[in-house]
C-alpha cells in the first residue's frame, strides 16, 4: 500500500471527522445547556442541504446557496424550540426521545412532500472544483481540502465564542446552574432559543456542504446524526473539545479501518473473504472503539458529569 | 375488573374474533395484518421489560429483533440449499423447524443482550440511549456489509417453516401460533412484575440507591431485565421474518428501534397491554392512513407528538386512568 493513497485517506478521515463535528457540536451544546437530546438533529442537516441545493438550482450561486443553508437550518431550529422543544426541558429523557423521533417523522415526510423522493443535486462552484497538488506529490480535491478548513476556523470560531464573549459566558452559566443565571436577570428562555438555532445552523452548514460531495435526498441525516451520538459519547457529553476530539478520532477510525482492515485479513485469508470479512469488521470498528472508551471511562474522554 | 383489566379483556376479545372473523368471511389479508400486529406487540412486549418496568430507555432493540430475524433466516437458508452451517469440528445443519429456530432465536439473541447490555448499564440516563442506539446501528452495517446472507438485499425464504402437526403457510393457523406465545409471554410477563424479581426491579428504577443499600445489585437487576427483553424481542424477530418469509438489515435499522418504542408509548409505558394496544393502534394507522396519503408519516408523527406533549401515559392512559399505572 502507497502511503500516497495512506495520506489520502488520512486527509479524507480528516474531513468526514470535521462535518461530524460541525454535528456534534449543536448536540453537545443543546444537551450540555438545556439538558436535551435532540434527535431531530439529523433533520436539520438534511434542511441546510435541501435549501442550498434548491437555492444554488435557483440562483447558481454556491455562497448564496450557503446563507441559505444556515438561514433556513437556523430559522427551523428557533421554530422547532419555540413550538415543540421548550415543553421538554422538563421533561424525561423517554419523552424527549418520543417526540424529536416524532419531528423527524414529520421533517422527512414533510420534505419528501415538497422536494419528492428523488435526491437533488448540489454541484461544487467552478473555483473549488478539481483537485490540487498537496506538498509530497498527493493530489487531493481542493473543495474537500476547503471543507477542513472551513471547518477549523469554524471550531475556533466556536471556542472563542464560548471562552470570549458574554454569549459564551451564559452558555457555560448556563451549563452548570440554570436556575441561578435565571435568577441574575439572563432570559433563560432566549438563551435556550439562540443555542438551539446556533446548533441547527452549524448542522444546516453541514449539511450543504457535504450535500455537494454526496446526493442531498430524504434521510440523509439520520446515519450522520449517530455518528455524532457516537463522537459525543467518546468525547463526553456537554464538552465541545471532547466532540472535536471524538470528532476526529471517529472520521479517522472509520476511514482508515475500511482501508487497511481488508488489508491485513489478505494477510492470512483469501482475497474476497478478506474483502467481505474486513469491511464488515470496519463498518462496525467505530462502534468497538466507543465500546472500549466506554469501558475505560464510562463519561467519555471529557466528560466530567456521571 | 378495574377498567384496565376491562380494555385488556377487550382487547383480547379483538384479537380472537376479528381473526376468526376473517377466516370466516375468507378475508386472508386481514388474518396476515393481524398476525403483524399481533408479533410487533411482542417485540413490544418485550421492549416493555427494560423500558416500563427497568426504566431503561433502549433505542437499540431493533439489535434483538434482527437477530432473531436472522437466526430463521440463516437456518432456514442452510435448510432450503442443503449446505451445512458448519462441517468442523461438528456438523450443524440448517433446519426449518420452528420451535428449533425459536430456541436459537433467544440464546442468539439473549447473549447479544448480554453482551450490550453489559456495556451500556456502565452509563445511565442519555448516554444509554445514544450507546443502545449506536450498537443497533453496528449490526446494522455489519448485516449490509456482510455478504454471506444476502448483504444489503436480504434474505428470501421461499417456503415458512414448520411447526409439527401444523399447516403454517395458513394463515389463520399461523396467527394461532404467533397469538398462543403472545399470550403465553403476556402471561409470564405479568407473572414477572410481580415476582420478587421484578418488584426489586421496579424498586432499582424508582430509588437505585435504596435498592443497593438492602443488598441488591441494580446492575445486575437491570442487565437480567436487558437480557430477558433482549429475547422476547428477538423471538418476536424470529416470528416476523417468518410472517414476510424474508429477512433484509432494516429489521436492524434504528427506525425499527423506533417504531418499536413507539408502539410501547401510543399504548402506554409499563401497562402490561400497552405494547400490544400501541401495535394494533400503530398497524391500524398505517393502513387507514397509509390508504389515504402517501405521506401517512407525518401524520403519525404530529399523532405520536400530541400523545408526547400532552397525553402521557398513551391510549390506555387515556382511556382507563392514570391511577393504575405503578409509576
Amino acid at each position: 500500500m502507497s502511503t500516497l493513497l495512506l495520506a489520502e485517506q488520512v486527509l479524507n478521515g480528516l474531513q468526514l471527522g470535521i462535518m461530524l463535528f460541525l454535528m456534534a457540536a449543536g448536540l453537545t451544546l443543546v444537551f450540555g445547556v438545556m439538558g436535551l437530546i435532540n434527535l431531530a438533529h439529523g433533520s436539520l442537516y438534511m434542511i441546510g442541504a435541501f435549501a442550498a441545493a434548491a437555492v444554488a438550482g435557483a440562483t447558481g450561486s454556491f455562497l448564496l446557496a450557503l446563507m441559505a443553508a444556515l438561514a433556513a437550518a437556523a430559522a427551523a431550529g428557533a421554530l422547532v424550540e419555540m413550538l415543540v422543544i421548550r415543553r421538554l426541558y422538563d421533561r424525561d429523557h423517554l419523552d424527549q426521545v418520543l417526540a424529536t423521533f416524532a419531528l423527524i417523522l414529520i421533517f422527512s415526510e414533510g420534505t419528501r412532500w415538497v422536494f419528492g423522493s428523488f435526491p437533488l443535486y448540489l454541484n461544487i462552484p467552478d473555483y473549488l472544483a478539481g483537485p490540487i497538488t498537496l506538498p509530497g506529490g498527493i493530489q487531493y480535491p481542493l473543495y474537500r481540502l476547503t471543507l477542513i478548513g472551513i471547518g477549523l476556523v469554524i471550531a475556533l470560531g466556536l471556542f472563542l465564542l464560548i471562552s470570549r464573549t458574554r454569549l459564551g459566558i451564559q452558555i457555560r452559566a448556563g451549563e452548570n446552574d440554570r436556575e441561578m443565571i435565571a435568577a441574575l436577570g439572563v432570559d433563560i428562555s432566549k438563551l435556550y432559543t439562540i443555542v438551539f438555532a446556533l446548533g441547527a445552523a452549524l448542522a444546516g452548514l453541514a449539511g450543504a456542504l457535504v450535500g455537494a460531495i454526496q446526493s442531498v435526498q430524504v434521510g440523509m441525516g439520520e446515519p450522520v446524526l449517530i455518528l455524532a451520538f457516537v463522537v459525543i459519547v467518546i468525547g463526553g457529553i456537554g464538552s465541545i473539545k471532547g466532540a472535536l476530539v471524538g470528532a476526529i478520532l471517529v472520521g479517522l477510525t472509520d476511514t482508515l479501518g475500511g482501508l487497511l482492515l481488508p488489508a491485513l485479513f489478505a494477510q492470512f485469508m483469501e482475497a474476497s473473504a478478506a474483502q467481505g470479512m474486513g469491511s464488515a469488521l470496519a463498518s462496525m470498528l467505530i462502534y468497538i472503539l466507543m465500546a472500549v472508551v466506554l469501558v475505560v471511562r464510562p463519561t467519555g474522554l471529557y466528560g466530567a458529569r456521571a | 375488573m378495574n377498567r384496565e383489566g376491562m380494555l385488556n379483556a377487550a382487547v383480547l376479545l379483538g384479537l380472537i374474533s376479528v381473526p376468526l372473523w376473517a377466516w370466516a368471511a375468507d378475508e386472508p389479508f386481514i388474518i396476515t395484518l393481524t398476525t403483524k400486529a399481533a408479533v410487533l406487540a411482542l417485540a413490544g412486549v418485550g421492549l416493555n421489560i427494560a423500558l416500563g418496568l427497568g426504566g431503561l430507555v433502549s433505542l437499540g432493540h431493533a439489535a434483538f429483533f434482527g437477530i432473531g430475524g436472522y437466526a430463521m433466516g440463516i437456518l432456514a437458508s442452510h435448510a432450503q440449499t442443503f449446505d451445512p452451517i458448519m462441517e468442523a469440528p461438528f456438523l450443524i445443519e440448517g433446519t426449518k423447524s420452528m420451535p428449533v429456530i425459536w430456541l436459537v432465536a433467544v440464546i442468539a439473541s439473549g447473549l447479544a443482550a448480554l453482551a450490550i447490555g453489559a456495556l451500556s448499564l456502565r452509563t445511565s440516563g442519555v448516554y444509554f440511549i445514544m450507546i443502545t442506539l449506536a450498537f443497533g446501528q453496528m449490526l446494522y452495517f455489519f448485516a449490509i456489509s456482510w455478504p454471506a446472507y444476502g448483504g444489503e438485499d436480504g434474505l428470501s425464504i421461499y417456503v415458512r417453516n414448520g411447526f409439527p402437526g401444523l399447516n403454517t403457510l395458513d394463515p389463520i393457523q399461523f396467527y394461532g401460533i404467533v397469538f398462543a406465545i403472545l399470550l403465553a409471554v403476556l402471561f409470564l410477563t405479568a407473572r414477572l412484575a410481580r415476582s420478587p424479581f421484578g418488584l426489586a426491579l421496579n424498586a432499582a428504577r424508582q430509588s437505585a440507591v435504596r435498592v443497593e443499600t438492602v443488598g441488591l445489585s441494580p446492575y445486575r437487576l437491570r442487565l437480567m431485565a436487558f437480557v430477558i427483553s433482549g429475547m422476547i424481542t428477538g423471538l418476536a424477530g424470529a416470528l416476523f421474518a417468518d410472517l414476510n418469509r424474508f429477512v433484509s438489515p432494516t429489521m436492524f435499522s434504528w427506525q425499527t428501534s423506533g417504531e418499536i418504542m413507539i408502539f410501547v408509548i401510543l399504548g402506554g409505558v409499563a401497562r402490561l397491554f400497552g405494547p400490544v394496544v400501541g401495535a394494533v393502534l400503530f398497524i391500524l394507522l398505517e393502513h387507514l392512513l397509509g390508504g389515504l396519503s402517501d405521506f401517512w408519516h407525518i401524520y403519525l408523527g404530529l399523532l405520536l407528538l400530541l400523545i408526547v406533549l400532552f397525553a402521557r401515559g398513551g391510549v390506555i392512559g387515556l382511556l382507563a386512568g392514570r391511577g393504575v399505572a405503578h409509576d
